[in-house]
């Protein structure tokens, strides 16, 4: 077994159990444990934009402090947006020498940070692991369904915390061919679901999911695999709203665990649109 | 007394951006998913700033943007415009002037979201 | 009768300097140099967190907190008691609440502000980790909140320190009572012996605890066995 540091997020405790269940799942089939090596707390969720607020940032470096003085030379994390705040503060401090000293000297509880932890995203870890090994552990090809990747923003954007090219990502693409997937393709797949506006102005959420939605189903998708506990949220759970019939949402891992066989950890049941009936007609469910 | 151009330089000083730069191309605002929400483009957030006109304060635009960075990689200039709409946040916040009132949010919505869209959203509204 | 230490300190009171005897608590100097607390100062004994209090030291720039009844004055302190931090508390009825972490969030929404600056955890006089809790509360981890916060005497100054506006103690003691209620493995001991009492079955032993002198029960109180 390998392992590497392990970055949670708080959604991977309740909301997005199942996103952590399944993720461990595949990696502890590929010979990698997701270990916690260090007291994480909540990332940030958001990167501070502003150039003389660096509050905004502590969350994310403290983190990465802590990561750093438990020996951890790499963090992986499966929440787009933990990925996303804690890449944008690393790559924010080592760019601003005088941000991460005016950080240290605040944070003086805690060992300061020198800049030499990696952040990961989960399916970066997935392309180092490689295609092959993913292929080797299938053992229930998804054939036949039809998966419209969702990248949504952070994965994506802005371009230096990009996990692969912002205008035309393939990455999520090979991973769910290799597990026989077909993939459907749409510009909106790099839209923003609306994100925290779900709180405040939810009619911007629902018009950016139905016009996602209607436009992979014109493409004849199946279902929409994600990577994000904010973008499961407002594309599951929201449909609720739009009355239209639902499309089933699933976190890529739970599309993987299924691959390999490990349906017991996809926690199916915690969707709004429950997939089962269609996994159940393609033959992938008993 | 008014001081000429405050505005824009809180806003240069505040985001890091050079809004000098910007030739008004409208990229930004033909790849903002939000656009349609917005009572000013981003393209014209940018001219307005640059022509001085502080009603850019009062303007929906920069609580409809959610940072998402379409329009940022995408500026032919490298004009990281979603630093400009958190600067015209900030001019408001560090006022006392937020965008939502987390203890008006309903308790049955409140119970329902996750975790991220709480901390996310009361981090780019409240100050 | 305690001998007073003889060397004397000076204190600052709101900036007014004065010279105290060494050796005194933040509490009895503040009064030995002529303040005198209506409120703001409990139990003296550390417990009801009424004596509150900021200081700073000559040639340190640090904020540092105390409760007045617990803390030696210092040379040089800078003083001012903090008794109370306005905060006010969600009316709930416990028997109809989950024990979720959303369920503290709709009383509490301002938690999700927490930028984890940690300034809470240096305020606590009672030395609690105070940001871990609240970043426990945001996972909705109600057992580790609970255990915690369980030290929090609700002086509130992690409260006045915080700049996302979150009121701990009051989160903190939600999440006890929900614990408590609903996580917390219950003792079955202790519901057998309220059973027993409800029925008055230790009547006799009581009445015959009502008849005993004070020295008696001094006596019968000191030698009780304790099972731990």
């Amino acid at each position: 077994m390998k392992e590497i540091a392990y970055f949670p997020g708080c959604t991977h405790l309740h909301t997005a159990s199942h996103f952590e269940r399944s993720a461990l799942s595949v990696f502890e089939a590929l010979g990698w444990r997701l270990v916690e090596k260090f007291n994480w707390i909540c990332c940030g969720t958001v990167h501070g934009l502003s150039t003389d607020n660096l509050m905004q940032n502590v969350s994310a470096v403290r983190n990465l402090a802590r990561a750093e003085s438990a020996g951890a030379r790499r963090i992986v994390t499966n929440c787009a947006m933990c990925y996303n705040t804690l890449k944008q503060a690393n790559e924010m401090v080592k760019r601003d020498e005088d941000a991460l000293k005016n950080l240290n000297e605040f944070m003086d509880d805690e060992p300061d940070y020198r800049g030499g932890v990696e952040v990961l995203h989960s399916l970066q870890l997935l392309r180092e692991i490689g295609l092959d090994e993913i292929e080797k552990r299938v053992v229930k090809p998804l054939e036949g369904l039809r998966v419209a990747p969702y990248y949504g923003c952070l994965l994506l954007r802005p371009r230096e915390v990009a996990i692969d090219n912002p205008e035309r990502p393939k990455i999520m693409d090979e991973v769910l061919k290799a597990i026989g997937a077909e993939i459907v393709r749409d510009a909106r797949l790099k839209y923003c679901c609306g994100s925290y506006h779900t709180v405040d102005r939810k009619e911007i959420v629902l018009s950016r999911i139905d016009e996602i939605i209607s436009a992979v189903r014109r493409r004849g998708a199946d279902l929409i695999a994600v990577a994000c506990p904010l973008c499961e949220f407002n594309l599951d759970k929201r449909q609720k709203f739009l009355n239209k019939g639902g499309l089933p949402v699933l976190y890529f891992t739970q599309l993987i665990a299924l691959a390999f066989g490990k349906e017991e950890d996809c926690l199916f049941e915690k969707h709004h649109v429950d997939p089962r009936p269609l996994l159940k007609e393609r033959g992938l469910l008993r | 007394m008014r001081k000429e151009r405050e505005l824009l330089r809180r806003v240069m000083e505040i985001s890091g951006q050079n809004l000098y730069s910007c030739y008004q191309c409208g990229k930004c605002s033909a790849g903002c998913p939000s656009v349609d929400f917005m009572d000013f483009t981003p393209r014209e957030i940018i001219r307005a700033i640059l022509d001085d006109h502080e009603e850019v304060l009062h303007s929906q635009t920069p609580w409809i943007c959610a940072a998402c960075f379409t329009c940022t990689i995408r500026c032919p200039n490298e004009i990281d415009i979603s630093r400009i709409m958190e600067a015209l946040r900030q001019i408001r916040l560090r006022k006392m002037h937020d965008g939502i009132h987390p203890s008006k949010i309903p308790v049955d919505e409140l119970l329902e979201l996750p975790q991220i869209a709480l901390i996310s959203c009361f981090r780019k509204m409240t100050g | 009768m305690i001998k007073m230490e003889e060397r004397m300190v000076r204190i600052y009171v709101m900036g007014k300097e004065y010279r105290v005897p060494a050796g005194l608590t933040i509490l009895k100097a503040t009064e030995y140099a002529g303040y005198r607390f209506i409120r703001g100062c409990g139990c003296r004994g550390g417990f009801c967190g009424a004596c509150g209090t900021l200081y700073r030291k000559e040639g340190d720039y640090k904020l540092y907190t105390a409760l007045a009844c617990q803390t030696i004055v210092e040379d040089g302190m800078y003083l001012v008691q903090l008794p109370f931090v306005p905060a006010p508390k969600a009316i709930y009825d416990i028997e109809k609440l989950k024990p979720f972490g959303e369920v503290v969030l709709s009383f509490y929404p301002e938690v999700a502000r927490c930028v984890g600056c940690n300034t809470c955890t240096k305020t606590c006089p009672q030395e609690i980790e105070v940001m871990e809790f609240i970043q426990a509360v945001k996972r909705g981890d109600l057992e580790r909140a609970s255990e915690l916060s369980f030290d929090c005497i609700q002086c509130g100054l992690c409260a006045a320190r915080c700049p996302a506006e979150i009121k701990h103690y009051h989160v903190a003691q939600l999440v006890r009572r929900l614990y408590g209620k609903y996580l917390a493995k219950h003792s079955e001991p202790l519901k057998k012996r309220l059973r027993e009492i409800e029925k008055s079955s230790y009547e006799k032993e009581v009445d015959e605890l009502m008849r005993m002198s004070q020295e008696d029960l001094k006596r019968i109180y000191y030698s009780r066995e304790i099972k731990v």
